[in-house]
């Protein structure tokens, strides 16, 4: 095969790609924060003593965790206008990623959740703390420190899974490289570059995760 | 004037077994009350219901001349309190664990402080200066930075039960407070409950270590199977148990 590189299509779009690599990282933070919160009160509930909210927490992981997706954001994005939902492409997409985030974090929080000694309560129970106050103050904090290391692994997931938003033509990063390639037709080089981009951006992601994980570490 | 403790008719059961089966126990200003008695025989259980940890189906616990963890509602029903109550009540007494249960993401003096400052709602300067003062009285002072991943079992437990006295409780209650401990580092925490003791502390613990018991309480209280089978001073329980089974338990036990 000869084949003649050129990459200065690329070169002279770089602010497209990297706008759209900005937006990509926007979108995973958003959706992972709000993912966090749903993921806590999901684990919560399925732990809950109370039957209907635990199974309106494990109906809801479980659903989402066996819908792809590219389902999912197909769905809200197309779907949900029909009934009386409609949001912005990118309000949208946060929606979806929020959501699919929410139920796989709930997961990892849940784990965390039962590794924990029981004993921890109790201590926090006979210094008078109330059940809330030991959530926020004990459980919480111990448990998150502890499932970093599977958090983290999630969250490269999600910023991936930001990809998936051209789909509905968020302008992120593979949307202008699709854009890129289509009008230029150096196919290979565009997602050459833009797989380059994905996986350099990951590994910072993941170096930077796991400095954060040192520094947040129980100490022992 | 009202006793600090004063248990009367304590029944609990986990599911179908009957664990307690009547326990009567009053405790004034200044007691030292030990609890011995072979595994299963209920200490832990008794424990636990004075601190509300667990619930239980009769009898009466009062603190302080306060009826704690029920009130009696109409129709001679027991309702249990809310939480508020529950967790006001829990703190006039101070609870030491075998396990020691501290925050592993907190410094030693900040292990001290959340009670403090979450319940008592002490301001933080406040918290820290009634922390380190109970970390120095146990000996602590210099770990005070230190998380308890850092530190010995017998430091950690001396944390734990800084943690329970700085609340400032009316009773002091200790599960076992040596046995996960190494052998060598038992006689730091009982030097710590002694101390206590001495000091004026009222407290109900439950050890397997008879010579402590034996010096350091005001009362034994000797349990078996659910019931206090034998109670007195030191003197008489050690010196001259009455009952047979007090005399084979204490036989196999080293004093
Ligand atoms: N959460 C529980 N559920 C069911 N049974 C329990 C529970 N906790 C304790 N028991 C039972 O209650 C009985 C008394 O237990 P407890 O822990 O109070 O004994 P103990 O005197 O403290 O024994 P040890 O010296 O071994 O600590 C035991 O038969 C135990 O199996
Ligand atoms: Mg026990």
């Amino acid at each position: 095969m000869n084949y003649d590189f050129n990459f200065s299509v690329i070169w002279r779009n770089w602010d497209l790609l990297a706008q759209g690599l900005g937006l990509g990282l926007f979108l995973a933070i958003v959706s992972i924060a709000i993912g966090c919160g749903i993921g806590l009160l999901a684990a919560f509930g399925m732990l809950s003593r109370q039957k209907t909210l635990r199974w309106i927490a494990v109906a809801y992981v479980s659903a989402i965790r066996n819908t792809p997706i590219l389902v999912l954001i197909l769905f809200c994005y197309f779907a949900l206008p029909q009934l009386g939902i409609a949001l912005d492409k990118i309000s949208s997409f946060i929606f979806t990623l929020s959501i699919y985030a929410g139920a796989y974090l709930a997961e990892v929080f849940r784990s965390g959740l039962v590794a924990l000694p029981k004993g921890l309560r109790e201590a926090g129970l006979a210094i008078g703390l109330t059940e809330l106050k030991i959530k926020t103050n004990i459980i919480i904090p111990v448990m998150f420190r502890n499932v970093l290391p599977s958090l983290s692994n999630n969250f490269i997931s999600l910023f991936k899974d930001t990809s998936l938003a051209a789909a509905i033509a968020v302008p992120d990063l593979t949307f202008y490289a699709r854009k890129i390639n289509v009008e230029s037709f150096r196919v290979i080089e565009t997602w050459m570059v833009a797989s380059m981009i994905y996986v350099v951006v990951c590994y910072m992601i993941a170096s930077l995760l796991r400095r954060l994980e040192q520094r947040l570490a129980i100490p022992r | 004037m009202s006793p600090i403790l004063n248990i009367s008719g304590l029944h609990k059961s986990f599911g179908q077994v009957e664990v307690l089966k009547g326990i009567d126990l009053t405790l004034q200003q200044g007691d030292v009350v030990s609890l011995i008695g072979s595994s299963g025989s209920g200490k832990t259980t008794l424990l636990r219901c004075v601190n509300l940890l667990e619930d239980f189906e009769q009898g009466e616990i009062e603190l302080v001349g306060e009826t704690i963890g029920y009130r009696e509602s109409s129709g001679s029903q027991r309702r249990r309190l809310p939480e508020r109550e529950i967790a006001r009540q829990r703190a006039m007494t101070g609870m030491a664990f075998q396990q020691f249960n501290l925050f592993p993401h907190m410094t030693a003096v900040q292990n001290v402080m959340l009670g403090l400052i979450k319940t008592k709602r002490m301001a933080k300067d406040e918290a820290r200066s009634v922390a380190e003062k109970w970390l120095e009285r146990v000996g602590m002072e210099a770990r005070r930075d230190h998380f308890p991943g850092q530190l010995s079992g017998g430091q950690q437990q001396r944390v734990a039960i800084a943690r329970a006295i700085a609340m400032n409780p009316q009773i002091m209650l200790f599960d076992e407070v040596t046995s996960a401990l190494d052998p060598e580092l038992v006689a730091e925490v009982l030097a710590v409950v002694r101390d206590l003791a001495n000091d004026g502390m009222t407290m109900l613990l439950v050890t397997h270590e008879m010579r402590f018991a034996r010096d350091v309480s005001t009362k034994v209280v000797f349990m078996h199977q659910g019931r206090i089978h034998e109670e007195g001073t030191s003197e008489e329980m050690f010196g001259a148990p009455k009952t047979e089974r007090l005399q084979g338990f204490l036989a196999n036990s080293q004093i």
